[in-house]
Parts: structure tokens; sequence; C-alpha cells
């Protein structure tokens, strides 16, 4: 038996439920502070040559590509809202968690998005400025090795370098930009997780293009703060289940995690403190499974807040195509953005930020809800949908075409025309109907109620998202381009950022967490995930997650 | 019920252990990266850390003479591109190189038996016709279906996947640096006729 094949309890000071970003930060965190540390996570732990063989199941459309950590009982859900909340596309249970498979962009929250109610009288302020969560957010840039250039007029405030340069902008920004200077409109380099040059131990971007499963290692992935973790002495124990968190007889604070193993046997994990980290959907799934006489509605939830105010951040995209190339899909990230119109003053509704392709229509990578052309569900989709992109991609595809030799048929990227396209992701107010509950009707591998999760839209974020899709066309319209297609918020899916179910706030009778994402309920119980988040901006989250991580870990080491 | 005393988990087939073929590989990643050369080209042979596969040199040969039927005429092919890349590479799945090989035997089998010698000996043009009248061509690609999906599967698909994560395929298509191939950060910034905008 190796050590990996123990997954008895040991003692710890510190119990991180979640090996994604917010666990594995946490847990080296503390681990390199002389703290005993165990980590429970459900999934399983890659090995190198996995995620070469990850890339090639991302390239290859006859291929699953969530097989390598996707189990259809365990990961069981719900969907009853208007946004079909697609989980088992955008989430991964597995060492290193969502990370695996993020499109490693880390801008900051700006300074508005946490002064909501004072700002615009929306939603509600955090406990926490952005100025407090400033030199986490250096810390948290250093820890993933972010590049990136003091270069954003309207971004939020920094002092301090990026660790690594920013990568240059591609060809295609060029063209962006001529006709966003005509517009006044003011882009920027998008700061990523992905190494400009060899940092960490990593080897820099050799351009694979293919990021969602990045075969080198240059894009950062939770597994690195996974392996430091250990070599400072913290135990992973993958594929557990953490099943439920029990309380001492008054319910001041948490005394164990029970889990299953892989064959069934059931344990007690004890700890000092216990750290959830499972993310915006199983975060408060595993406290609304773990009810008990004293917490009737579910652990933590004096409230009622837990699982609620799910948010998370919509996105359309406008693509056009032009006369003279655009040289699309030659590098697999995003180089530039547009944060002019976070802001209320400007849009008259929410904030969102712009991104510029360099994969508009790429028939490989890039879209990672993409499914094999031939799959049933695929097939389904292209009939009930059938637009020129999908009816095209489905006709043109080589690792399905029937033709062979010179009569191949071949991806096209080529032209004229040639393609290209701008996304914006915007803000959704966190609303209390949006919200994350358990489905009693519907059970998991050890039989407990699965996550039944309920999003809809609403108001804001349809004018929001109305005033993205006018600005998009202004800037293809003084490009030349022709627009050939728009997708808007209509049947949109969920997106991977899953916020706010288990929020902060000073107010116990309001929220879950505190100023340090402790439950107000339980004296050892913190939260690290974007579950926490009071509101969601318009940003990716996982750089905010990862320096709330930072933050919590000071936190709890000053307890220990 | 829970239990405290220790226990193992000793020989519950875990989901990556299913779907990968760990024996035979010697992978070995520097630092916390996964293994890659950082000047932007890969050692296949390093990533795999494997020669052990099943293919013998008829098998290249075959494999490469088929290749000549599915690629245009424009696509230069060598055995040795054929064994780097396809047989080079990381096993997508436990099984997968096996079923290649087997997809390769019947390909040349039928070329033996309908059409009058080896898929070696015979033009492209007729290797093309193999195919056809196998099916190959009219089945949608099935890892455990009939003989003709696995070959669409296993050889047609690889075939295709390697050359278009190839800077070769990648001049059919009009990329320089294709998806799949590691071709460093300058073919993105390039303008079309090949400088800086």
């Amino acid at each position: 038996m190796t050590a990996a094949d123990d997954r008895t309890p040991t003692e710890a000071d510190v119990c991180v439920v979640g090996a994604g970003p917010a666990g594995a930060v946490t847990a080296y965190s503390l681990a390199r502070r002389g703290h005993d540390v165990v980590v429970l996570e459900a999934g399983e732990r890659l090995t190198p040559a996995d995620h070469h063989r990850r890339m090639e199941m991302w390239l290859r459309p006859n291929f699953e590509r969530d097989s390598f950590w996707r189990d259809d009982e365990r990961d069981r859900y719900t969907t009853t809202g208007d946004v079909d909340a697609r989980l088992n596309e955008t989430r991964v249970k597995a060492v290193g968690g969502t990370s695996l498979h993020w499109d490693a962009n880390t801008p900051r929250l700006h300074e508005e998005d946490f002064e909501m109610n004072t700002r615009y009288g929306v939603a509600q302020d955090w406990p926490i400025s952005y100025a407090d969560l400033r030199p986490y957010y250096v810390r948290a840039e250093r820890e993933m090795g972010v590049a990136g250039a003091d270069d954003n007029p309207h971004g939020p405030p920094r002092k301090e370098p990026y660790p690594l340069t920013a990568f240059e902008p591609s060809y295609s920004d060029s063209l962006f930009a001529e006709a966003c200077e005509e517009l006044g409109i003011t882009m920027a380099s998008q700061p990523k997780a992905i190494n400009s040059e060899e940092y960490d131990d990593r080897s820099e971007c050799v351009g694979y293009g293919v990021c969602n499963a990045c075969p080198s290692g240059a894009k950062y992935s939770a597994e690195v703060h996974v392996q430091k973790a250990e070599a400072a002495g913290a135990r992973i124990v993958d594929q557990v289940q953490a099943l439920s968190v029990e309380h001492d007889r008054a319910g001041d604070y948490v005394e164990s995690v029970v889990y299953a193993t892989p064959n069934g046997r059931h344990f007690r994990q004890e700890a000092d403190h216990f750290v959830i980290a499972c993310g915006g959907i199983e975060t408060p799934r595993v406290l609304l499974l773990s009810d008990s006489d004293v917490y009737p509605d579910g652990l933590a939830n004096s409230s009622g807040a837990v699982g609620r105010y799910l948010m998370d951040h919509p996105s359309v995209t406008t693509t056009g195509t032009l006369e003279e190339p655009t040289r699309q899909s030659n590098i697999g990230w995003v180089s530039s953005r547009s944060d002019q119109f976070y802001a209320h003053e400007e849009t008259g509704s929410g904030s969102y930020h712009l991104t510029f392709s360099n994969t508009a229509k790429s028939t490989s990578g890039g879209a990672q809800s993409r499914s094999p052309p031939t799959s049933p569900s695929r097939l389904l989709d292209i009939v009930s949908n059938p637009t020129s992109d999908t009816v095209a991609e489905l006709a043109t595809d080589p690792l399905n075409e029937m033709q062979l030799g010179d009569a191949l048929d071949l991806p096209t990227t080529s032209g004229p025309p040639y393609p290209l396209s701008i996304r914006g992701a915007g803000e959704m107010l966190p609303r209390p109907d949006n919200r994350v509950t358990l489905d009693k009707s519907k059970t998991d591998n050890h039989g407990r109620p699965v996550p039944s999760i309920d999003l809809s839209d609403g108001a804001h974020v349809q004018e929001t998202m109305e005033h993205c899709l006018s600005v998009q066309k202004s800037i293809l319209t003084e490009l030349g381009a022709e627009i050939t297609e728009v997708e808007t918020l209509s049947g949109r899916r969920m997106s991977t950022h899953h916020m706010g179910t288990t929020r902060m706030g000073t107010d116990p009778a309001e929220t879950v967490v505190n100023e340090e994402c402790r439950t107000h309920d339980l004296a050892n119980l913190w939260i690290a995930s974007s579950s926490v988040f009071t509101t969601a901006g318009a940003n990716n989250p996982t750089l905010t997650i990862a320096a709330l991580a930072l933050k919590t870990a000071d936190h709890i080491d000053e307890k220990l | 019920m829970t239990e405290n005393q220790p226990g193992s988990d000793d020989g519950v087939p875990s989901r990556r252990q299913f779907l990968t073929a760990l024996g035979g590989t010697a992978f070995a990643a520097a630092g916390y990266g996964y293994g890659t050369e950082p000047s932007g080209s890969v050692a296949v042979d390093s990533v795999t850390g494997s020669s052990a596969h099943p293919a013998s040199g008829e098998h290249i040969e075959a494999l490469t003479a088929i290749a000549t039927a599915v690629y245009p005429s424009a696509v230069s092919i060598t055995p040795s591109f054929i064994e780097s890349r396809v047989f080079g590479r990381v096993e997508p799945e436990p099984g997968h190189f096996d079923k290649l090989v087997t997809a390769i035997e019947a390909v040349d089998d039928h070329a033996k038996a309908r059409f009058g010698g080896r898929i070696t000996d015979i033009s492209a043009g007729r290797r093309r016709q193999v195919l056809q009248s196998m099916g190959v061509t009219t089945v949608h690609p099935t890892a455990d279906g009939t003989t003709a999906e696995q070959v669409r599967f296993y050889l047609v698909g690889d075939l295709l996947y390697v050359l278009f994560t190839s800077p070769m395929g990648g001049k059919l298509l009009g990329v320089d640096n294709p998806p799949g191939h590691p071709g460093g950060r300058e073919a993105y910034k390039q303008g079309p006729e090949g400088g800086e905008p």
C-alpha cells in the first residue's frame, strides 16, 4: 500500500475540502507555515502524460473531453431556470479542480465591484474594499505567475508590476485597434496566468494553442499548489467524497468531515479548523446536506442565504468577416481586452468587459462546450439551431470527413472571407431567487440529493448585454466587417463562473461568512471559494478566489 | 457508519487508470510543468518515453501507404513522420495502438484479397478504392464498431489528427501554427505578409 492509497484520516490542524485553486492555495499557505493540513478531493490526480492525452481528446471530436474526471452518477444535477447549468461541461472534479481546463484569464475585480450599493444603490457592498484585498492580489499574481502590463486606463489601480511581462498583441488585435481608436475605445493587454517566460519551474508558453488542455504546464493550474503543499508537508487524499460536515452538540464548532472512499468505506476526518473549497455549487450543497437539529436548514445557514444569490457571467459574441486575412488560430489565448465599459456611467446599465478573438471560428480548441459533431446531442443542437457556423462545422470537420485525398475537406480559417469576433462578458447582480437547492427526487452515487440550479437573467443582465452587443456591432462595422453571426443571451447556457452562494457580509442575518471568510455560525468553519463573492463584477473570478484564499489562510494562521 | 481504523483502497481501479495505459511509459516532467522543451519543439520520444509500440516496420510502411491515399497529394509523407507522430505520441487510451495495428492489418488484408496486392504495392488511387470498398468513407468513426467503423476511428482519425497538428497540415489550413503543434509565439503576431503589423 502506498501513501497515496491510504485514505484513512490522520491528525490535522486544518482539513480542506476541495483541491482546486482555492483549496490548494489555502493548503499551501498554511502548510508552509508548519501547520498539519489534510486536503480531501473527490476527483483523481492526473499525471503529466495525462495532459498530453487530454489535448488529443480536446482536439478530436470523437473523444469525450471530460472523460478524465466525469462520473455521471456522482456528478448528477438538476437545472430548472431559464439558463441551462451544463455543470459537467464546465466544472472539473479532479486534483487541480476547474483550473485543469480554465482559460487562465486573471484580471482583478474593480474597486466599484466592492461598493455597488454605496455607488449605485444596487446589490450590497462587500465587507472589504479593493484596498483591503489589493495586497493579496499582488501575492496571488506572484503565486499563479500572471503575465500582464500596467496599460489599462480603465482597469483597477495598481502600483506593483506583474511578475511576468505581458504577451504581445496579436495581428488581429492591430486590426481591432484601428477601429477602436476611431471610436475612442481603449484596448489593453489581457492579464493571464500563463508563462510568457520560464517561471516557478514551469516552461514558457510554446504555443500549442489548446489552452483548455494545455499539455506544457505553461498555464497555471492548481496542481502547482497541490505539489507545493505536499512538499511543505500537507497530505492530499484524492478520490474521497465529503458526505457531511459534523458539528458539536451546541453547533458552535465543526468537529469532523465525514467522507467516503472509492471502496465505499466511510471515515471521519477531525481537525481544529475546516475549510470548504468546493466551488459555487458543491460548497452550498455540502452545507445544505449537513443539516442538523441545530441547523435544520443546513449547516451555517441561520441566514437562509446558503445557496441563494447565485451569479455567473453572461456573455455575448458578435462574429464578422473581412476580405483581408485576420490570422486566426495561430495561438490559443486572448491577448487584448477593453475595460472601457466596465462602468455604470458609461453603459447606463451594468459593467462588462470585451475581449478580441485570436481563434474566431476555429474548428479546434477554444470552444469549451464543443461536442462530437456526430453525437446525438450535437446533432440535435444543430437541427434545432442550424446557424451557418454549426452547419459548416458539421460539414467541414476533417475528422468526420468522408472524402479522401485531394477531395479532403479542410477546416476553414483560410479565406477570403476571413473571420474575427468580439466577446463580451458582463455583470449579473445578486438575486435571492437565483439559487442552488437540493433536488430530493434525484440522488448521487451515495444516495444524497443532487444540486438543483435555478438561474435566470433578469432585466439588468438584458440591458447590460444589449449595450455590449451594440458596441460590438459598432466596432465590427467601423472595421468594415460583414457581421455574420450574433450570439445573444437567447438560449444561453451558464458560464464557467459560479459565484455568490455563501455570500460574505457583516450581518449574520443576511450573509453566510464574515470579512475573514469564516462562517458567522461556526467559529472554525471557513469558506474558500467564489461562493463568498458578495457581487460578481464582470471579470473572471479565479485571481480573486486565490487572493481571498491567501487572506483566509492568514486569518486561520492567526487562530492556530 | 464511519470508521477510523487504518485501511486501504487497494485494487479499486480509478477513472484515470481506466483511461490511461501507464505500463511502458516513463514520463518525466521537470518542476511543476508537464514536460515539454521550452524551445518550442517537443521531443515526442521524451514525452512518451516509450519505443515499445506494437507496430512493426511493415505496419509503419502500410500506414504510410494508406496516408498517401487519405492525405491530399500536396502532402509528402515519410515512414519516419508516421512512426514519430502516430506511434511516438502519448497513447490516448489503453489499447489504442493495438486497435490501430489491427485496423492497418484489416486494410492490408482487404487489399490483398480484393485488389491483388499489399496496400504498399498499389497506387494511391487504388488505395482509396480499398478504403471505399471496405465502407470506411461512408461510416461514422466508432471505437467499438464494425471493422470499417474502427478503421475510420483508429486509422483515418489518427492520420488526420497527426496531419492537422503538424506544420504540414497547417499549410493546408492557412495556419502557420496549428492547434496541437507547439510552434512558438511568433506566428500569431505576424501579418499576412509574414511581418509584424
